[in-house]
Parts: structure tokens; sequence; C-alpha cells
């Protein structure tokens, strides 16, 4: 069973995804960074593969994707460093990626290699779903890989109910109309948003993302979803830290507590 | 037949590979745009501003001395005429009542040499609309005189201080402020780039060129098609202009100037098709400057306007069908050009420009061929690089 499918079977509430971008603060640091958050109690890690244009993203993951490609990282670099690593990783793994690079590197390849190390899905967040379905989507099965499309507040529920319908991993809500590490705090209308998607009742889990940084945005995303995701509010941690270790399992815990 | 199809593509090229957080926009646009376009009322405004504000129909000017020392019968379209002096405007105008018609309050743009991003400030003062400017660091240095011309005009300039600092990264920051406000916004994108429909709807707003230029030269040579089209290719708007009615004219040849900067092997180009391959950029797929790992590479050529890297898609299919011939010239060339049609025509050309002027001397042509460049813009914004270089 893919591991996301088994994460949300046992649990449906506070599931928390960790975004990270590979190579960063350092060339070798991606290992380590996924056990750290491993051990610091997240239940997904998002390896974001950095691009040179990355255009739903704001200042602070722009930053950490040309720090991550000036020391050199690459999708050949990180598939390198991503063998073996299921040894000690036993979480769902999600890679995070723009489009231009997967289809340089082969999609199909692409897709094998993720298989090989021990990916077990993609966000890929300017395939639109028409291209996914047309070209991808078999590609994506066959390699075991779950498919993780966003919605945001002005996605129709008309999308919505499609987008839900082509996938069987989860739904990544954007929680504003916005680029990643824009907004700090969650509003009223947010949670508008958030209950009206929640009444849904779609058949896939959601995970909300996007503005999300502490316990308080957490506890408050996670009471009308399964769970959250934290992207910037980690880089921010991780940028200047002296002892990876110990910063991420500290961050963490200062998350995950009640 | 050359046409984009109803996903947005032409062959290989085009399409729409944007963020789920802008599909909203995009299908508003998509589902709106042909329509509002096609309606009388639009068309009434459209064409009185083109009238009487641009300043259209622009000249067909048969250049005598540029004839002469180049052997062939050579028209200049004279776009460096039009209102704010390039062809920039006649999109910004389009695009400026389109928006008006879909309720918008807000306007941002990107821009390089910062002609599109006067022209979009033009409109919107004219319009009485709010406007945002998003400009590479490096562009705005470079370009002052329309930095300035746009914060008079009331316009907001934002700096762009990722990557390049430039066209690129000016582009990347417009569609990052695109999602951050979605509802009240529209994006006037100033080249034939970018998701669909924005290259068919940029083109058919710039397509007035082609339109212009069939009459005008019916009235002059007795003849609708001309035996060659040359024009600048950045982005490619003011090529897609020119070239619009002859695409499906196999007799008419089109010619692309692309700039290659420094050299082609220079690592300092931006000649796309030459050093390009097919990926995806701003939206679309296309042809563009990237390494093998995916990595969109920085261009560099003198004139802002060009340092891009990558095409539209339709010129990423007129090239791969072979219907366009491309040529790459470098900034030394175009400069030299620059100063050749100012000495023959009396006119200084943007330097984006003076790449078409150049293109003469690296294809083949008959001496009774006529031939018709597209003067997309004037060299005002160009003079401190023209003092700098100093070849003249």
């Amino acid at each position: 069973m893919n591991r996301i499918h088994y994460l949300f079977n046992n649990k449906k509430e506070r599931v928390l995804s960790i975004y990270f971008t590979a190579g960063f603060p350092h060339l070798e640091d991606t290992i380590l960074v996924m056990e750290a958050i491993q051990a610091g109690g997240a239940d997904i890690i998002e390896i974001g593969v950095p691009y040179s244009d990355p255009i739903a993203d704001g200042p602070t993951i722009q930053d950490s994707n040309k720090i991550a490609l000036d020391n050199g990282m690459s999708m050949k670099v990180l598939f390198e460093q991503l063998k073996g690593f299921r040894a000690k990783i036993h979480i769902p793994v999600v890679l995070m990626g723009y489009l231009n690079p997967i289809i340089q590197f082969g999609m199909e390849d692409f897709c094998k290699k993720c298989k090989e190390v021990g990916i077990d899905g993609l966000i890929v967040p300017d395939l639109p779903m028409q291209q996914y379905l047309d070209e991808f989507k078999s590609l994506f099965e066959e390699y075991g890989l779950v498919n993780t499309f966003l919605i945001s507040p002005q996605t129709s529920e008309k999308r919505i109910r499609e987008i839900d319908e082509n996938t069987d991993g989860f739904i990544y809500m954007v929680s504003s109309h916005a680029i990643t590490g824009a907004k700090s705090g969650i509003s009223e209308e947010q949670i508008i948003y958030f209950k009206r998607v929640q009444e849904m009742n779609l058949k896939n889990p959601r995970l909300i993302g996007f503005g999300i940084s502490d316990a308080e945005t957490f506890t408050t995303a996670s009471r009308y979803s399964h769970g959250a995701i934290i992207g910037s509010a980690f880089i921010k941690t991780v940028k200047d830290s002296k002892n990876l270790s110990e910063d991420i399992k500290n961050y963490l815990q200062s998350v995950l507590k009640n | 037949m050359i046409r984009v199809d109803e996903k947005g593509f032409y062959g290989k090229f085009g399409g729409a590979y944007i963020p789920e957080m802008l599909h909203p926009n995009i299908e508003e646009l998509r589902d709106n745009y042909e329509s509002i376009v096609a309606s009388e009322e639009f068309q009434q405004e459209f064409q009185l501003l083109l009238r009487d504000f641009v300043g259209r129909p622009t000249p067909l000017y048969f250049a005598s001395r540029l004839s002469e020392t180049f052997g062939a019968k050579i028209y200049l379209k004279r776009e460096d005429l039009c209102h704010t002096g390039a062809h920039k405007v006649n999109n910004t105008i389009g695009q400026i009542i389109l928006a008006k018609k879909l309720g918008k309050k807000r306007i941002i743009a990107e821009t390089g040499a910062g002609q599109h991003g006067v022209a979009t400030a033009t409109v919107c003062a004219l319009m009485g609309m709010d406007c945002t400017v998003y400009m590479g660091e490096l562009d705005i240095e470079r370009q002052r005189p329309n930095v300035e011309r746009m914060k008079i005009l009331g316009a907001k300039v934002v700096p762009a201080t990722s990557g390049s600092k430039t066209l690129k990264d000016a582009t990347n920051e417009a569609m990052r402020q695109w999602i951050n406000n979605p509802v009240d916004t529209h994006y006037i994108i100033g080249s034939v780039v970018g998701p669909h429909p924005y290259p068919e709807m940029v083109a058919r707003f710039q397509s007035v060129i082609s339109e212009e230029m069939k009459w005008q030269l019916k009235e002059k040579e007795g003849r609708e098609n001309p035996d060659l089209v040359i024009a600048c290719v950045g982005g490619g708007s003011n090529a897609a202009g020119a070239f619009y009615h002859y695409y499906n004219t196999p007799d008419v040849r089109l010619i692309a100037a692309e700039a290659a900067g420094m050299g082609i092997s220079s690592g300092k180009s931006a000649a796309t098709t030459v050093l390009g391959t097919p990926g995806i950029l701003h939206g679309s797929k296309t042809i563009l400057m990237q390494t093998e790992d995916g990595q969109v590479v920085e261009p560099h050529s003198i004139s802002a306007g060009l340092d891009y890297p990558g095409i539209g898609p339709v010129h990423a299919h007129l090239f791969d069908i072979g219907r366009g011939e491309f040529v790459a010239v470098e900034d030394e060339d175009a400069m030299k050009a620059g100063i050749l049609l100012s000495r023959t025509e009396g006119i200084i050309p943007a330097i984006e420009t003076a790449h078409a002027i150049h293109a003469l001397n690296l294809i083949e042509y008959r001496s009774d061929d006529v031939i018709v460049i597209n003067l997309s813009g004037r060299g005002d914004k160009d003079l401190e690089t023209y003092i700098k270089w100093g070849g003249y």
C-alpha cells in the first residue's frame, strides 16, 4: 500500500507535512533534514526540487531554491542522494517540483526513479489537470505515485469536484490568494473557505498550506481539515541553523504542542 | 494552416501550464475574450482609440536611401510613430478595454525595455485605472527615462530583484502578484508569451500591423503581399503582428531577428532558436534557453526588449516547421545598423528594431524583392546606450 494512503487510513487529524528545499542550506543536508523532520514528529516530508523560476513561491522559497541551485543541486544529484533513504525514513515522502526540470529529465525516467528510491507522491504546481489526465496519469499510476492537486479560494466547486475525482492521495488547499510565505495568521474569510470545502464531503483528505507557521495556525487549520503543510516558516528555521537536527526538532515540537 | 487550436497550441507549442491558483483568472479570460473582442462595442472603442489616441494607421514608408544601400525595395512600417514610441500600445489599448469589460479595477504588467510598461501606464492613465509595473532591477538602471515616464503617468514601478533582474524575473514577479490578487486585477502581458489565451490575444491586438501593411502595399505596389517581412523577436509581439496576416501565405518569407548578444557561443546571448530547446516558460511550452537540468538560463542582449530566454509559442512553431527564417544579430552589429538607419533615413531606431535592420546583411534576397521591415520602436529610450557604445 502507498504510504500516503496508509497514513490517512490511520490518522485523520493534525497531519503535519513539512516542505523543505533539497540541497538547502547545504548540498549534503538533504537526508539529514529528512531524518530530523521524521524524528520531530511530522507525518509527511515534501522535498522541493529547486527551480530557477518558481512562480508560485514567495521570497523565502525563491531564496532557498536559488541557494540550493548554487550549491549544485539538480534532479540527478537529488536522486543520487535519495538512494537508500528508505533504510532510515519510513513516513511518506512527496516530491514537489515545477514541470520543466521534470520534462527535461524525462517524465517516464523521473517516475521510474521516484519509484526506485521510494517516493510516494508528486506535487507539480504548474501541471494543469487536463494535461495530467491527457499525458501523464497512466505513468504516475504505473509507478505507484500519488498526484496531488492544489485548490485555492477561487477554485469553483465544480472544479474541486473534478480534482477530487482525479486524485486519490490528498488535496492541497492553498489557504488564501497568495504565493507561499505571503501572509501570516488565519482570517475569518479563510475560515469561511475552509468550512465551505469541509462541507463538500470530498473523498480525499485535505491538507491546508500557505501561511501556516506555528502551533496556533497549525491547530486552526487542522480544525477544518486533516492537517496542514508548513514550508516558508520551516525554511526560515533551517536557513541560518548551526545545528540542524536540534533546531528542526525544537521547531516541530513548538508546532505540534497542543 | 498556422493557427491556435482550442487548447491553445500552435503545433507542439503553447498551452497553459499554470499553478491552479491562476486557473480561475485564465479561465475567465479564455471564456470571455473572444466574444468581447468580437463585439461591435469593443471594436468601435478599440478602432477609435487606435486612430485618435495611438495615431493609426502608421505610415508604410518607402526607404529609398536604405533601398539603394541594400539593393532591394525596402519599406518601413512605422510603428515607431505610434503614441509612446513603439508598437506595444496596440496591445495595451486592446487589453485595457477588455479589462474594463471584465470589471477589473487594477492593472499589473511586466516590462523589459520599459516600452510595454510605458504603454500600460499610458492606457491606465487614459482609463483611470490603478497601475503597477514590475521591472527587473537591471532594466530599471538601463532604461531610466522610461521608468520616469511611467511614474509621471501615475504608475507604480516595482523592481524585480531575483535571478538576472531582467524581463524574465519581472514576468515571474507579475505572475506572483496576479496569484496574490486574482479577483480585481488584470495582468496585461506585453508579448506573445504566457499561458493561453495570452499569446493569441496579444498577437490579434498586434495584427493591425500586417492588416495595414496589406492595404498600404496594395496602394503603393499594387499587391498586398511583400516578398519578405522582417521583424525582431524577443518574446515576439511586433513580429507576430507583422507576420499575422501572412502566416498562411507561403510566398511571403517571414524573417525573425533574434539577439545574439555578444555572440552565440559567448555565453552572453539571447538567440533562443539557436541555443534553446523545447520546455516550459511562463506558462507555455516553447523553445527556451535552459541547462540540461531544465533550469532557465540568464540571457543577454544589449537591448532590454530582446533580453528574454524564450520566444512566444507561435514563433517556436514557425521555427519548428521551417515557416520562419531566424537569424541571430550580435550587439555590435545591431548598434551599427541603428547608426546606418539614422544616417540613411533620419530615423534613430530602438536597439531592438536595429536588430531587424541588420538582418538584411544575413539573408539572401533579390534586387526586385519588396521587403517590409517592421520598425517597431524609436530610439529615444536608448540614447544612453547609444552614447555609452559611442561608435558613431
